[in-house]
């Protein structure tokens, strides 16, 4: 089985429901595994105790030229829908970073003058704590699309851990990194706040979810503050409220120390119990 | 004419309350411009008006017209994307996976690939609170957030900020560390870091902060919740002392903040007396000050 | 020498265009024998990535010695740039080209490399 917890608004709480619920589930004996698809801002080895076991190089496929047999015909820039290709009057210049791996350069170019080589983006780490193993993507700093190392730590997340239930904490938004962390999922939870931003991305999730053909449930989460706007279009939409984590200044202290809040705060344990018998009811 | 970037690197630290709230003390003097696109929220607070549409229009999408394709499958041969599938008698391109890279439609013995531009997002502009203008957008679903919308609120609002002679352009970044965020940053006179008093928001404030550092920018920093924990405030004073950013202001931990967002309104129009607005504004005062001194 | 400004116009009286990425036009000025040249950059508007880099192929195609313009060279145009010995001078961005001019020859303008 595999979850997606995402969330249009950032800071909503995907990060403390999923280190929490894995943790949760792991000392109940399922086999679980959590991760961490929020690549550009990994946060979930904060809150987990654990030893780094793996660590696995992200790599995209780049050109990269070879100056031998070019012939400088400018076929490679004409091909290149992205700019990531120019011709200077004496060399080719390859623009990594933009560089969406698509091959037509390399396999276009006359005289292979662009071979695709393995260049870094960033890395997958696995740490493995007490009681069940976390990975996370972690993009380097000025690379610019998360999308390859997402699609990737995926990957390696299926093949480590083929038969363990997987919970991915997925990016902010409802763009295309979202998409990533959503499209193979068997349900998405969306946490959000009872306000009107919380309302208003919640709706812009919903939408971007509805294209993907996902089943939501949703997660109200620092219940007490705000208003009732998104209670109302959940009911309106027929979007079922999984439980409803009431707001709470201790919860919100143990986060800030980067500790775990359901083994210290009751009413967050029956929140996590009744997310565990709605997932338990998906089957 | 000075532009102001207020970013966070982690969501939920109050970055779009305290961009509203410094739009709403400008008043008249600033265009307002929210590049969180994918997730956009200031109009909220500024009862924006949505008085002029755009349509934006980015990335192209493949289509294969199923009368002129003979089925050969070359395209299907170079597709990396696995966005070309084979149905009875043509080929049929996913438009989520498509990249809209062109190799099909170059390579197409019969020309039966065409490439699409498509229209992904609105621009808006609208007037808001104060009398003030805010240019605004919303990505289309599915979109990718390249930057190319972040860059086209941003020249609008300068556009529109020269011409109507404003001093300032207040600019709601994007969260994280990829393209959007790279193209809000991009010619800010000031950037405004908001982080918060957790472990995860000092991850975060360090890694967004290298972002600033690699394009040379001048930053100052906002800490929300201070009083959450005064240990990991600790930490984020020491680390951002070693990187020699000034922190502007310590914001409490207080309820109030999301009791103004539930009403729609930024905190210093909420209440104009409490320690929240007190603290914002003298913050807005300091970045008039520096922003003078440039 | 050749000196090339980013603008918004095509006369010594137009203004200069901050951006450099993606400046509507470039004007080329060249001293030797006063010549004005006008390059049209508006593709780059509707570019979504690497407009830096196509601008600066334009500034080594047309073998500018120094760019002037306002806000600077982003990442792209800079990897390209400096190894080129073109000069690259910002801080001209609210003047005119006339007055761009005035102020490089004054030594007014920051060089950015």
């Amino acid at each position: 089985m595999k979850i997606t917890i995402a969330s249009g608004k950032g800071g909503t709480g995907k990060t403390t429901v999923s280190s929490n619920l894995t943790t949760y589930l792991a000392s109940l004996g399922k086999k679980v595994v959590l991760a961490d698809l929020d690549v550009e801002e990994p946060n979930s080895a904060l809150f987990i105790d654990s030893t780094l076991v793996n660590t696995k190089v992200s790599n995209k496929m780049i050109p990269q030229w070879n100056a031998t047999d070019c012939l400088l015909c400018g076929k490679c820039e004409e091909v290149c829908n992205f700019n990531a290709i120019l011709h200077l009057p004496e060399e080719i210049r390859v623009f990594p970073e933009l560089c969406h791996s698509c091959y037509a350069c390399s396999e276009l170019c006359p005289t292979s003058s662009l071979p695709m080589v393995a260049e870094k983006i960033g890395l997958i780490n696995e740490y493995e704590s007490e009681l069940f193993s976390m990975v996370e993507g972690r993009l380097d700093l000025g690379q610019e699309m998360s999308i390859p190392l997402i699609a990737q730590t995926i990957e390696y997340v299926d093949e480590h851990f083929p038969e363990h239930i997987k919970i991915y904490d997925a990016p902010p938004g409802t763009s295309c990194p979202v998409i990533e962390a959503s499209r193979y999922s068997d349900f998405v939870i969306l946490i959000t706040e009872a306000t009107p931003f919380g309302l208003n991305d919640l709706k812009l999730a919903v939408e971007t979810m509805k294209v993907l053909n996902q089943k939501v449930g949703v997660i109200i989460n620092r219940y007490g503050i705000g208003d009732d706007g998104v209670e109302k279009y959940c009911q309106d939409e027929n979007i079922p409220i999984i439980t409803k984590i009431k707001n709470d200044r201790e919860v919100a202290k143990l986060y800030s120390n980067g500790e775990l809040i359901y083994n210290k705060i009751e009413h967050f344990k029956n929140s996590l119990d009744e997310i565990i018998t709605f997932i338990g009811g998906l089957k | 004419m000075r532009e102001i970037v207020v970013i966070s690197g982690k969501g939920g630290t109050g970055k779009t309350s305290l961009s509203a709230s410094f739009a709403y003390l400008a008043k008249q003097d600033a265009v307002v411009c929210d590049c969180d696109v994918d997730a956009a929220n200031m109009h909220l607070l500024l009862d924006a008006n949505f008085k002029e549409q755009r349509d934006f229009h980015s990335g192209e999408l493949a289509i294969i017209n199923p009368q002129i394709c003979t089925n050969c499958g070359d395209c299907f041969d170079v597709c990396r994307f696995d966005a070309i599938t084979k149905e009875t008698d043509f080929h049929v391109v996913d438009a989520i996976s498509c990249e809209g890279c062109h190799y099909c439609s170059r390579i197409c013995p019969v020309e039966a690939i065409t490439m699409q531009t498509q229209k992904t997002g609105d621009i808006f502009i609208s007037d808001i609170k104060n009398g003030a203008k805010m240019i605004h957008a919303k990505l289309g679903f599915g979109a990718e957030n390249s930057g190319k919308l972040v860059s086209k609120v941003k020249q609008i609002a300068k556009e529109l900020a020269l011409k109507e002679d404003k001093s300032y352009v207040i600019t709601d970044g994007s969260p994280g560390i990829g393209c959007p965020v790279i193209s809000s940053l991009s010619g800010a006179n000031l950037v405004v870091l908001v982080t918060e008093a957790t472990v995860s928001g000092l991850h975060d404030l360090q890694r967004v902060y290298q972002l600033t550092k690699t394009f040379n920018l001048n930053v100052v920093c906002i800490i929300n919740k201070y009083d959450l924990n005064m240990d990991v405030t600790k930490k984020i004073e020491i680390y951002l002392e070693e990187q020699e950013v000034a922190v502007i202001a310590k914001l409490p931990y207080d309820e109030d903040f999301t009791k103004a967002v539930s009403v729609a309104k930024p905190i210093v129009e909420f209440d104009e007396n409490c320690k929240l607005t007190e603290q914002i504004s003298s913050s807005w005062e300091k970045i008039k000050i520096i922003l003078k001194d440039r | 020498m050749k000196i090339v400004f980013t603008t918004k116009g095509n006369s010594w009286d137009s203004a200069i265009d901050p951006r450099f990425g993606r400046a509507e036009m470039f004007l080329v000025f060249d001293d030797e024998n006063d010549n004005l040249e006008v390059i049209d950059n508006s593709a780059t508007e509707s570019m979504e990535h690497g407009v830096g880099g196509q601008s600066s192929k334009k500034m080594i195609t047309v073998k500018a010695d120094v760019v002037i313009t306002g806000n600077g060279a982003g990442e792209k145009a800079l990897k390209i740039l400096k190894t080129t010995g073109i000069e690259f001078y910002t801080g001209a961005g609210e003047m005119s080209v006339k007055e761009a001019y005035e102020a490089y020859k004054a030594d007014r303008l920051d060089k950015q490399f």
